[in-house]
């Protein structure tokens, strides 16, 4: 093995019911780099990225972080190693955003103590680059959902983690944060050696920041790997059935999916 | 849409507003432990009770021989009681809003007070003599315990309980046992008069064993809470995030629900259905506090405390006729929910 893994997914499977969402997956995540998690609706993304943060528990196989059995890992101690950046959330209290941020500090916080200088240094300073320190003091309620959704990544900048879990994270931003944030990810990833595990719906964002790619259908992978490898006519029609054409381009210095109209439809 | 500066929620800011709220507290009590048919100076009161705690059962020179015997047995039972239910009420309905993501909850969405009426209708109906005059509070408890468990079980599926679940099926066995009390009360001939005026409330003819009972119910549970208050700010961001956060969102839900629950029960136990005050206090502190349960918890817990004594004292001492409790905060409270309400649906509806 050439770089170190940092999860190791034996023939895992959920079911919600008698619906399988992962069926008797396995994959093995090395450690730092940006990975992409791609497929159709439904294809058990989040439900992945919820098992690797252990939202959810597999009902068969083993998760094991860092070698490490991930049920047996306290989920104080597991909070300080990945954060879960959610695509819906719906805060229903008027919280200011200072005080939502400051909750990604929760695991650093002894029960009954106050944010320490080097809490609300983290909290300041996660707010100034992502450019939301000018309404800190402003409701949560009172924000549009591109807003709420910086505050949310924000929130779960500063828990950090090497491992940072994204789901749709960027699906209520305009282009401009949504390139914002995944630049501040990708300069993480290759400043600090985090591992970015991302789902993403759209198929050229991923192509141009991730490194490597996930290919997921019915709760299975179809594809993993270097993303050139990857991203392909064939795998891309195996997992969405759709026709594509996939070509190198020289701007964005990368390789992108175009879509042409199906005509008689 | 508006931009609300929240300019309150600062710590140093909120601790004065406690102690305000707690030095507030101890003046209503004093206050209306005076007023009624009996006049008695807030000096004397504060005597009585004074010697009252050193033992000598309130003996003050130089009053009547009959102040010591209204303020320490009759007046200053119900007027904690009063206060105490007001404190739980809206502990509860902080906690209840919180693990329902739903600020318009209170400690009686989930069908609580249904089934504390249900009970007492019961114990009312068939009249137990066996229990003493506690049957009818000991069966409104065991309504509202055995509701509880009803719909935390109806809610849950492979042990997981979601807040939705839990508002819907409070909802269903709610109306079940409406229809049930309704039943009893068609059924009842003579006591009907009776389960009626129970279910609107009373703190009247209070003893200190229910002082006790509440206080000691309340104050364990509001300990419990501030436990779990800040798992609570955090359960509100939702449970992928909660849970990557390092908490048991289900657990949590369980501790608080029970909690909370149990608080509600005891309170509808000694008092009756009081409404509103749960859903009342919440929201107006949430408007001067913030939303930091750490805070909204001892700051609902004071200003409950005072508005239902408040209430209490003005039926019992102001009002030519007493009119019972519940209908008082209710005819209080229930314009003020509808308020909230159309302001919750114009915030929604502008682009939220």
């Amino acid at each position: 093995m050439d770089s170190k893994a940092i999860f190791e997914i034996r023939d895992i499977s959920f079911c919600f019911g008698k619906l399988k969402a992962i069926d008797r997956l396995s994959l093995t995540i090395s450690s730092g780099g940006f990975w992409g998690l791609l497929g159709p609706n439904g294809c058990g993304k989040s439900t992945l990225l919820d098992l690797l943060a252990r939202c959810k528990t597999p009902g068969a196989g083993i998760i094991k972080y860092r070698g490490q059995n991930m049920g047996d890992y306290p989920r104080k101690d597991l909070a300080k190693e990945i954060a879960l950046v959610p695509q819906d959330f719906y805060i229903n209290f008027p919280f200011t955003v200072k005080e939502i941020v400051l909750m990604g500090r929760h695991p650093y916080i002894p029960r009954f103590a106050s944010p320490s200088g080097h809490d609300l240094k983290i909290v300041d300073h996660v707010m100034g680059v992502l450019g939301i320190a000018k309404f800190k003091d402003k409701y949560i309620t009172d924000l549009s959902g591109g807003e709420k959704q910086r505050v949310i990544f924000a929130r779960a900048l500063v828990q950090d983690t090497p491992v940072l879990l994204l789901d749709e994270a960027t699906s209520n931003m305009d282009i401009r944060y949504t390139l914002d944030i995944l630049d501040i990810v990708a300069r993480n990833v290759e400043t600090m050696g985090k591992t970015v595990i991302a789902a993403l719906h759209n198929l050229n964002l991923a192509a141009t920041y991730c490194d490597k790619l996930i290919l997921m259908k019915s709760g299975r992978v179809v594809s993993e790997g270097d993303k050139d490898e990857v991203l392909n006519e064939q795998n891309i029609k195996k997992v969405f059935g759709i026709e594509c054409h996939v070509y190198f381009d020289n701007y964005s210095g990368t390789r992108q999916v175009v879509f042409k109209r199906r005509k008689g439809m | 849409m508006s931009v609300r500066k929240n300019k309150w929620a600062l710590p140093e800011k909120g601790g004065a507003l406690l102690i305000f709220l707690g030095a507030l507290l101890i003046l209503v009590i004093v206050v209306s432990t005076g007023m009624g048919y009996m006049r008695i100076s807030a000096i004397d009161v504060i005597k009585i009770i004074l010697s009252g705690i050193g033992g000598n059962h309130g003996h003050v020179a130089g009053s009547d021989v009959l102040y010591p015997y209204v303020v320490l047995d009759v007046r200053l039972p119900r007027v904690l009681t009063a206060a105490i239910v007001g404190a739980g009420l809206s502990i509860a309905g902080v906690v209840f809003q919180g693990i329902l993501l739903n600020p318009l909850a209170d400690p009686y969405t989930l069908g609580i007070s249904a089934g504390a009426a249900f009970g007492a209708s019961i114990a009312l109906f068939l009249d137990i003599p066996f229990l003493g005059i506690y049957s009818v509070s000991i069966f409104a408890f065991f309504g509202a315990v055995a509701t509880l468990f009803t719909v935390m079980s109806l809610s849950s599926s492979d042990g997981i309980i979601s807040s939705g679940n839990l508002i819907l099926s409070g909802i269903i066995v709610a109306s079940i046992l409406s229809a049930g009390i309704s039943f009893i009360k068609y059924v009842a001939d003579e006591q009907v008069s009776i389960i009626i005026f129970w279910l609107m409330g009373s703190f009247g003819s209070k003893t200190w064993v229910e002082v006790l009972l509440t206080f000691s119910f309340v104050s364990i549970g509001f300990v419990i809470c501030t436990f779990f208050a800040r798992d609570l700010n955090i359960i509100s961001l939702g449970d992928r995030s909660a849970s990557s956060l390092g908490i048991d969102p289900n657990l949590v839900r369980i501790i608080l629900l029970v909690t909370a629950s149990l608080i509600t029960a005891v309170c509808v136990s000694v008092s009756g259905i009081i409404g509103f005050v749960g859903l009342i206090i919440p929201h107006l502190m949430r408007f001067i506090v913030g939303s930091d349960s750490r805070m909204l918890l001892p700051a609902s817990a004071l200003a409950g405390a005072i508005l239902l004594l408040a209430s209490d004292t003005v039926t019992r001492a102001v009002l030519p006729v007493e009119i019972p409790i519940g209908v008082l905060t209710a005819l209080i409270g229930g314009p003020f929910f509808c308020y909230i309400f159309k302001k919750r649906q114009t915030v929604l509806d502008s682009g939220q």
